[in-house]
């Protein structure tokens, strides 16, 4: 076997004092050839990014070496000077990171950007680095490159972005990509197109891939080796089909089962058909006022939405970014105003209600927000939190205060969080504590918007299992909105897809997991990564409801 | 071209604002205490009744107030701001030929404290938690909490009293009688403390104000691409990170420059500058109506052209204003 290109030996990295572990990377070995793909798997805090940062010379600061070497073509990289280390970086390793959005600079147009890796190291004319960017964007097939160049980053979508950042990370033709969870940021069909372009890249210019994910989804796609962290250390390692069949670990069998890969919801009871909430012909378009340089923009975020969901029930609405299925959750809790149609829960007209009347309806709907971190006030203590909803309808105080410690422990924490801050709380905690508060005012419709996308796969099931078991103890319905088909498929009875404001498809979870009518439903459920082919299958599984 | 309509939009709700604030200034004036044919005629030495109602009639301050602000709106959209009878001189002469000893100070300290502030600013960054940025950033807080005045009597104490190497007050030497470069010169001198002093305040403000965004700018995403790239430090910290903190910082420039005009009130009358401030504190204590809202007027134009120009600049600086503009 050939010299590996890259050989982390013995690898420890010390965290700064006060932190949760002393190190972390602890004690990591692994090896990456020539023209192959491992994938670094783990969950959040589990070190995964921190080896290849300190093979960057981009550690944290108060992120320390404290013992091991890291050889690049056999030269200790960890040894390196700041200028040694600069000529590494950009011409033979390649970094590409997790949030598109912001890992552009806002101000620069595309091609300057692309251009200054050339710049960083001396190369090419002014001139002759522009043409390369562009000859760059038409590898990375954006489309239309010539005025991509010319582009300011917020004039490109998400996907777009990740492939400037692809093409600025091969401008020099390194020997080795490092890509930090490059797809997690993006929707599935963006996502599964972004794997495709890496491998494809990768297979081209036989370059080695370090593709740091959480998601065994990915894995599954694009992979050579596979190996596993969790807590700074390597609980598994090894050919990524061995490792995916045949899982060693314990902790590697419990994130692979996280993750159905072809995963399709079990058959489910239908439902009380009573309904609790209909929908009828709801429209809403934002305009935003033409600015100083910009006509008035439109765009169609709802159009002629209808549903119905029944008492005790779970309808998924499933859609990428800029489908409406947030605007269609803020809709239907109050925050926003549809331009037409119609809400009526327990059958009374929501919009047709004011004052008083509107507030005591508006109470029977409660929300579950997307980030945990930004969705509680720093500085009020977690009971005061949920305690606040009751208090504003006039439960005493004391009793609200009572009744938010019980909820705490309903929703699976101590109850002597009530007089914590959130600060104090990891993300899936948060996010019980935001469950808790939405359970605070006796609701009968709970509408959760990606309450689990920001979370760990392993927290994710928790989190789910948790709003699947209070649903059924305080007959709750819920309103489940998610991009992630995964997701839904685990918590869900019925599923809407969502596509550019309107609904294209709606039915029983299983059958449209099963067999799915419509064109952009079957494109959804094909990117899911990992997931196997179905086809066969869904004719003999699929049943009316 | 939908650009034209806009902007012309936009001229037309600041001249509404401008009316607006004329209207307000003129009643606010008259609600205060005080008699300008009172002053006029104490500072003559009379004390008859009838010469003061003749001088009221003369300058119509016996009319109702409504029918004075009726002619002097009329006057104001003729670019006539009425006569001082005080300096027995038109208003608008008296303001145009203090204007530029103004502008010409404001503007010094305006280029002094944005220079200087971002510079040190940016130093102060790049040198966090080393005693040189922990020196400035002292400087810089001193600087910000020294009342304006004190720093003004002891700059003139110590740099022309002590050491004489500026003159303590006036725009020019008197009775010199230079010409040409000569003069220029002997301006610019006198020019050096009342500027420094009154820029101190905003170098502070702007130096305080670029390192913390400079400092939270480098935790962004973009500044670790730039040096996966392999990027020199240099270059990073001028072309990724500066660039993108300098934009809170045009805000604030835009809202001093707005004050060119009356935020010079006290250091040109420490200085005995001849400029507009010092005209305003004349023309308050004097009750010479007239005066006072003609430079009430022109301050509030200039604010109103700097609210305007800071829009444009801010649009020029960051693209993505364009598409979310309200």
């Amino acid at each position: 076997m050939s010299e590996p290109l890259l050989r982390i030996e013995r690898l420890a990295l010390s965290l700064p004092q006060g932190a949760d572990r002393l190190y972390a990377v602890d004690n990591v070995s692994y090896t990456l050839n020539p023209g192959e793909i491992l994938c670094v798997v783990g969950e959040s805090g589990s070190g995964k990014s921190m080896t290849a940062n300190a093979v960057m010379g981009l550690l944290p600061q108060g992120v320390d070496v404290a013992q091991g070497r890291a050889l690049f073509h056999g030269q200790d990289v960890l040894t390196l000077s700041e200028i040694e280390h600069r000529e590494l970086r950009g011409r033979r390793i390649g970094m590409i990171f997790q949030e598109p959005m912001t890992a552009l600079n806002p101000l620069m147009r595309v091609g300057e950007q692309i251009a200054e890796v050339f710049e960083a190291h001396g190369l090419l004319t002014p001139k002759a680095r522009r043409e390369r960017a562009l000859e760059l964007l038409e590898e990375v097939r954006l489309p239309d490159p010539q005025s991509a160049l010319r582009a300011y980053p917020f004039e490109l979508s998400g996907g777009q972005r990740q492939r400037v950042m692809i093409a600025m990370a091969l401008a020099l033709e390194p020997e080795l990509l490092i890509a930090d969870e490059p797809t997690t940021a993006l929707d599935v069909t963006t996502q599964a197109q972004i794997l495709h372009l890496v491998k494809d890249l990768q297979t081209r210019r036989g370059m080695a891939v370090m593709f740091i994910t959480h998601d065994f989804g990915v894995v599954a796609e694009i992979a050579d080796r596979v190996c596993v962290m969790r807590m700074g250390k390597i609980v598994e390692m090894g050919q990524a089909r061995e490792v995916l069949e045949q899982p060693q670990h314990d902790y590697t069998r419990a994130l692979i089962e996280a993750i159905p890969g072809d995963a399709v919801p079990p058959a489910r009871a239908a439902g009380d058909i009573k309904p609790l909430l209909s929908v009828t012909q709801l429209d809403k378009v934002y305009r935003s006022s033409g600015g100083w340089f910009q006509p008035k923009r439109e765009v169609v975020a709802l159009d002629g939405i209808e549903f119905a969901l029944g008492r005790g029930e779970t309808l998924g609405i499933v859609g990428e970014s800029g489908s409406g299925k947030s605007t269609l959750g803020r809709c239907i809790v109050g925050l926003n105003t549809p331009d037409r149609g119609e809400i009526r829960l327990n059958d009374v007209d929501l919009r047709a209600l004011t004052g008083n009347e509107l507030r005591e309806h508006r109470q029977r709907i409660q929300m579950v927000f997307q980030d945990p971190y930004a969705s509680l006030n720093p500085r009020i203590k977690v009971g005061m939190a949920i305690a606040q909803g009751p208090i504003a309808n006039g439960v005493p105080k004391a009793k609200a205060m009572a009744q938010a410690r019980e909820l705490l422990d309903t929703v699976g924490l101590d109850a002597s969080a009530a007089e914590r801050f959130p600060h104090e709380f990891s993300g899936g905690q948060r996010q019980r504590i935001g469950i808790a508060r939405a359970l605070a005012l006796d609701p009968q419709l709970i509408v959760a918007d990606e309450a689990v996308s920001a979370l760990d796969v392993s927290i994710q099931a928790q989190v789910l299992a948790l709003l699947d078991r209070l649903k059924r103890e305080f007959e709750l319905s819920l309103l489940f909105i998610t991009h992630d088909l995964r997701v839904a498929a685990q918590i869900c009875d019925r599923l809407i897809v969502m596509q550019k404001g309107r609904i294209v498809e709606h039915g029983n979870a299983r059958q449209i997991f099963l067999s799915p009518q419509h064109a952009y439903t079957r494109e959804l459920l094909e990117a899911i990564p990992g997931r196997q082919n179905h086809d066969e299958a869904a004719p003999a599984t699929a049943e009316a409801v | 071209m939908p650009y034209l309509s806009l902007i012309l939009g936009r001229v037309g709700k600041a001249v509404i604002v401008l009316l607006a604030i004329l209207v307000f200034n003129f009643f606010l004036i008259h609600a205060a205490p005080g008699d300008p044919a009172a002053v006029m005629a104490g500072e003559a030495g009379a004390t008859d009744e009838q010469f003061l109602e003749d001088l009221r009639e003369r300058f119509g301050l016996d009319q109702p107030l409504p029918v004075q602000l009726w002619r002097y709106m009329g006057g104001v959209l003729t670019l006539d701001f009425g006569y001082s009878y005080r300096q027995q001189m038109p208003v608008l002469d008296l303001i145009l030929e203090r204007l530029p000893a103004t502008l010409m100070l404001t503007g010094a300290a305006f280029f002094i404290s944005l220079s200087l502030g971002i510079l040190a600013g940016t130093l102060a960054a790049m040198r966090v938690k080393r005693p040189s940025g922990s020196l400035i950033m002292g400087l810089s807080l001193l600087f910000y909490a020294t009342p304006l005045y004190w720093v003004a009597m002891m700059a003139v104490l110590v740099f022309s009293v002590v050491l004489d190497w500026l003159p303590a007050y006036g725009y020019a030497t008197v009775g010199a009688g230079y010409t040409g470069l000569a003069h220029a010169g002997d301006v610019a001198l006198h020019l050096i403390l009342p500027a420094v002093t009154l820029g101190l305040f905003f170098m502070a403000v702007y130096t305080r104000m670029t390192r913390t965004s400079m400092l939270s700018v480098s935790q962004q995403d973009f500044v670790k691409t730039a040096r996966a790239k392999g990027l020199a430090p240099g270059v990073i910290q001028r072309r990724h990170i500066l660039r993108n903190a300098l934009l809170p910082i045009i805000t604030l420039a835009g809202l001093q420059a707005g004050q060119m005009v009356g935020g010079a009130v006290l250091t040109e009358t420490v200085f005995a500058w001849p400029g507009i401030g010092r005209l305003m504190y004349e023309a308050l204590m004097q009750r010479d109506y007239n005066l006072l809202l003609g430079i009430f007027f022109f301050c509030a134009l200039l604010v109103i052209l700097f609210n305007m120009l800071t829009d444009v600049i801010y649009r020029l600086a960051d693209p993505r204003i364009k598409q979310s503009a309200a």
